[in-house]
């Protein structure tokens, strides 16, 4: 509408939305005055007056419809419409409040799944560090290696070439977890935290709340500035919440550290996942992690960095400026950098942390809570369908008396709009409540707190109101195509009786539950691909026991152990281990398989081997004790084991496992050949059998080991074969540990088995999620399905009673109703199948060893949603089986 | 309920504007008006009147108001606004317009 007409048409507006009455009785009154000159009119004509009248009513039409038009024609009444509506539909829900609770509960159950899942992806993909500044512009750095498909860690010059260098930039931080003991009084605790760069306080704009962060010069040089920020947790639980913390010394992995600062509340450092409890500049660097100090070293890679963008910098600009800084690097310095490069990574990709784990998770998730949503909409319809064919009389007379049909579907809008809202509202509740749902999920690990949150913020209100209008529009239409072939007549009479199965009143109620057993059934087809590869994934081989191993290790460093004692110590504790009763045997090695520990990685030559041009091979290899193969179970191919005597005053040794063998040595047998490891040549003494290393998803790869003795690590981790109970087993290597040192404390104690099923928690979180939700959809379909046959038996009970009268028996009743409920549960099984199998395959990542289109997984959904089916129709079939059909032919 | 053509329909807005140009009528006059004018050949019915001038008034191109009647009783009076009247010169080109230019159909299909 043009400027110009609101000026004339706005008074006219204003009026009839301010004072309708007002308004109304003009209206009447014109019209009245109309009647009466006609009637006038009449009688001048020679008719009676009482002629004259119904005869000037003739004329004019039904006076109570022209009002209605001409209320329409004014047209502007959209808000006191509304309100109208909005209290008309209050009562109506309040009227039936069963119907209003179902449908209410199906939406907050629809609603809420969503609303939980997009504040899981906020809270732990997009905005994962609550406090930091700009999230937005924040990618993870990562290294890269040529010949190796995953990111890599990077060395810290290489990140301070890159921080000098990057112009697109903002700023960029290092943040690398560690674990460290904590001295409390006499006893150590174990705690969670992050070596940082200097600026990292700075650079993610978060200032701690007592004291300060750290001086630019904290993460130069080597054990140099021993001070440590902690968090306002730690504050609060190791020290009271003591104002006078700063200044205060504390020991982290033995070594005295100044307490320079608390960070603020609801602060919880940048690592998803875990809450960090401290932090500690680089330069502290080689008291928490092992192998050295790697602050002066461009070959030792370990740290995991992020970049900050400056504002309009587009991640592939910066992507080019950093590899163009990584090409510079590889020619200055190729002996550490051939081959390498950095890439970057949005946050919700990030390769360290746990984004990248939850990833596939979230992604599938997204898709199965529209899903639900989908059905739970379906649900609601299905009971509005029912309810609009009660309300089938009241709208007729609404039409009649002069409603207009858009009207009427405002009105219905207006219903479903209150239906949403209020499911909506439920929905975030529950999502809020559901916040923190993620870690439980997860396997607890003593000393770690875990921190998954899920954040309720703008967007995600935004997305869930969205939802709610679309609800909205479902719900509010659904009733609404009913209303469109009203028959005003055929209303108004008596209701007819319905005839089981008649296709013409039922076919929109059956297509939804035909809708809800498709969508359900690509669920539970999702949750039992998922359920198969968790089991797969957990008893699947990776190529070592698992059942009666333990490991666990002890904290040399942060005893301040040097080198020679921890030799002594770990020769003295390896004596008293293998002599405990029902040890088998016992091994240490510097990383365990599967674990969040990193390999060490060098390049590698092998005599014979030319490796293709600009190439330069480098492997990941462990370092192992003597009998750390027999104690794994990991059997060796040829050669030997590693004996006492391969110690660092012997020549350099090293077993290579198959796949080295078959891709170095073209599959013979390299007994007696050379390996060069560190620049140092070793003679190949054995071939151990393929395992996993890193992850069980992983398939072969090359991997060597070298005795512990020969590069060695002061805290390497020990593995006892044994067949004690772990209790028994812990509580006896206690005593031992103590008898040689008291203060020394031992790190958690596992099982092998324990340590698979931590690395594949993100596919039991990814079942647990999927079979919830995949049997809330089955149940939500079964009720649906309930109540389609229930109304269509409660509207049929004539025809039934009349099929009894002829002589049709109970049982052919109840076939009768099943298998009109089988029929449609087949209908949805064969859409659901065709979807199942073009979908399942997005699962992709989430699956192990599992067939997307595996022919058992689908028939064990067919065979849930049969049981179902059946288990939803029994009820009415049961109704129909006992009519009376005495009763029925009397009324 | 009668209802006016379709055709009625469009040129029913155009008919009202038409007679309140010259001046402010009542409804009842007006519906008089059209009777006279058309000769009752489109059948404009009183029912389809006041929605109608409702119509028209909410788009600004009439406006109402509550006057002596010659009877000496207040009713309501319609006047054409000046928006109105570029609606009503609009409506009466295009009316022109079509007009002719159906004539000239009609015409060409009888030579």
């Amino acid at each position: 509408m043009r400027i110009e007409q609101w000026f004339y048409s706005l008074p006219v507006r204003l009026r009839s939305v301010l004072h309708p009455n007002q308004a109304d009785r003009e209206l009447k009154e014109e019209l009245r005055q109309h009647l009466e000159q006609q009637i006038k009119e009449n009688v001048a004509k020679g008719m009676s007056p009482e002629e004259a009248r119904y005869a000037a009513l003739r004329t004019l039409g039904g006076i109570t419809q022209i009002e209605q038009q001409c209320r329409d024609a004014r047209g502007g009444n959209v808000i006191e419409d509304f309100f109208q509506d909005l209290r008309y539909g209050f009562r109506q829900l309040v009227r039936s409040p069963g119907f209003s609770a179902l449908a209410i509960l199906c939406l907050t159950l629809g609603i809420g799944a969503n609303a939980a899942v997009y504040s899981w992806i906020e809270g732990i993909l997009f905005r994962p560090y609550p406090a930091v500044a700009h999230q937005e512009r924040l990618l993870a750095l990562a290294g890269t290696a040529r010949g190796e498909s995953g990111p890599t860690p990077t060395s810290w010059p290489d990140f301070l070439d890159l921080r000098r260098n990057c112009t697109l930039c903002e700023d960029s931080f290092v943040s690398k977890i560690t674990g460290s003991t904590l001295s409390i009084g006499d006893h150590a605790e174990t705690a969670v935290g992050s070596i940082v760069s200097a600026n990292y306080f700075d650079a993610i704009g978060v200032h701690p709340m007592l004291g300060h962060g750290f001086d630019p010069g904290d993460d130069v040089g080597d054990a140099s500035h021993p001070v440590v920020v902690i968090s306002y947790q730690l504050w609060r639980s190791r020290f009271k919440g003591d104002p006078q913390i700063i200044g205060k010394a504390q020991r982290f992995n033995n070594v005295p550290h100044t307490i320079i600062g608390v960070a603020p509340e609801g602060f919880y450092g940048t690592f998803v996942g875990w809450a960090m409890q401290f932090w500690v500049p680089a330069s502290m660097e080689e008291t928490f992690e092992s192998g050295g100090y790697k602050l002066e070293d461009r070959g030792a890679r370990w740290i995991e960095a992020y970049v900050r963008l400056k504002p309009e910098v587009s991640r592939a600009q910066a992507q080019q400026e950093i590899s163009a800084i990584a090409s510079r690097l590889e020619t200055t310095y190729p002996a550490t950098n051939r081959g390498r490069g950095f890439s970057l990574w949005a946050l919700w990709q990030t390769p360290f942390n746990n984004a990248g784990t939850l990833l596939p998770t979230l992604e599938v998730m997204v898709a199965v809570v529209a899903f639900v949503l989908l059905i739970a909409c379906a649900n609601v319809g299905n009971l509005l369908l029912v309810r609009s064919f009660a309300r089938r009389h009241e709208m007729s007379v609404r039409l009649a008396i002069g409603a207009s049909r858009v009207r009427l579907l405002k009105q219905l809008l207006t219903e479903g709009l209150i239906l949403a809202a209020l499911g909506t509202t439920g929905g975030l509740l529950a999502a809020y409540w559901c916040r923190h749902a993620l870690v439980l999920l997860l396997p607890a690990r003593s000393g770690v707190a875990m921190y998954l949150p899920g954040e309720i913020d703008g967007r995600v209100m935004a997305l869930s109101i969205g939802i709610c209008l679309i609800v909205t529009l479902i719900v509010g239409i659904i009733p609404a195509l009913q209303t469109r072939n009203l028959d005003l007549a055929g209303a108004l009479k008596a209701e007819s009786s319905a005839v089981v199965g008649a296709r013409k009143k039922a076919w929109m109620r059956s297509g939804l539950v035909v809708l809800q057993v498709c969508l359900s059934f690509v669920l539970l087809v999702g949750a039992a691909l998922l359920l198969e590869s968790l089991q797969k994934i957990r008893t699947a081989s990776p190529g070592f026991s698992t059942t009666s191993v333990v490991t666990t290790g002890v904290s040399l460093v942060a005893a301040g152990y040097d080198v020679p004692r921890a030799k002594t110590f770990q020769n003295e504790l390896m004596g008293r281990v293998r002599v405990l009763p029902g040890v088998q045997s016992a091994a240490f090695a510097r990383v365990t398989p599967l674990g969040y520990g990193s390999y060490s990685s060098t390049p590698i030559a092998v005599d014979g081997y030319h490796p293709p041009l600009e190439e330069q091979p480098t492997m990941e290899y462990n370092q192992v004790s003597p009998g750390y193969f027999a104690t794994l179970g990991i059997p060796l191919l040829s050669g030997r084991d590693f004996t006492r005597t391969d110690d660092e005053n012997a020549p350099p040794v090293a077993i290579v496992n198959r796949t080295m063998m078959t891709l170095y040595w073209g599959g013979q047998d390299p007994i007696g050949r050379r390996l060069q490891v560190k620049g140092s040549w070793a003679r190949v003494v054995g071939v151990a059998a393929d395992s996993k290393y890193e992850s069980m998803r992983e398939t072969a790869r090359p991997f060597f080991y070298v005795p512990l003795r020969q590069d060695f690590v002061r805290a390497p981790a020990l593995y006892i074969r044994t067949n004690q109970p772990l209790p028994a087993m812990l509580a006896a290597l206690v005593r031992e540990v103590h008898a040689l040192d008291a203060n020394l404390a031992l790190y958690e104690m596992i099982t092998l088995q324990e340590q698979v099923n931590r690395s594949t928690s993100p596919q039991l979180v990814a079942v647990t999620l999927v079979s919830i939700l995949g049997g809330l959809a089955l149940l939500l379909a079964g009720v649906g399905l309930y109540g389609v046959m229930s109304y269509a038996v409660a509207q049929s009970t004539r025809e039934l009673g009349l099929r009894m009268a002829l002589g049709a028996s109970a049982a052919n009743l109840l076939r009768l109703v099943i298998s009109r409920g089988l029929r449609l549960t087949a209908g949805g099984v064969l859409f659901g199948a065709a979807a199942a199998l073009a979908l399942t395959r997005l699962l992709g990542k989430l699956l192990y060893n599992v067939s997307p289109h595996d022919p058992w997984v689908f028939g064990s959904a067919l065979a849930v949603m049969a049981a179902t089916a059946v288990s939803a129709c029994l009820l009415p079939a049961w109704r129909a089986a006992r009519t009376d059909p005495a009763r029925v032919l009397r009324e | 309920m009668s209802k006016p053509s379709d055709l009625v329909q469009g040129t029913l807005d155009m008919l009202i504007l038409k007679i309140l140009a010259l001046q402010p009528w009542n409804g009842w006059d007006i519906g008089q008006r059209l009777k006279q004018i058309s000769s009752d050949v489109l059948g404009v019915s009183d029912g389809s009147l006041y929605p109608a001038l409702h119509k028209l008034e909410h788009r600004g191109w009439i406006r109402s108001q509550w006057k002596a009647s010659e009877n000496n009783r207040r009713a309501k009076f319609y006047s054409l606004t000046q928006l109105g009247r570029k609606q009503l010169e609009r409506e009466t080109t295009n009316w022109n317009r079509v007009s002719a230019a159906i004539s000239g159909i009609v015409k060409l299909k009888e030579a």
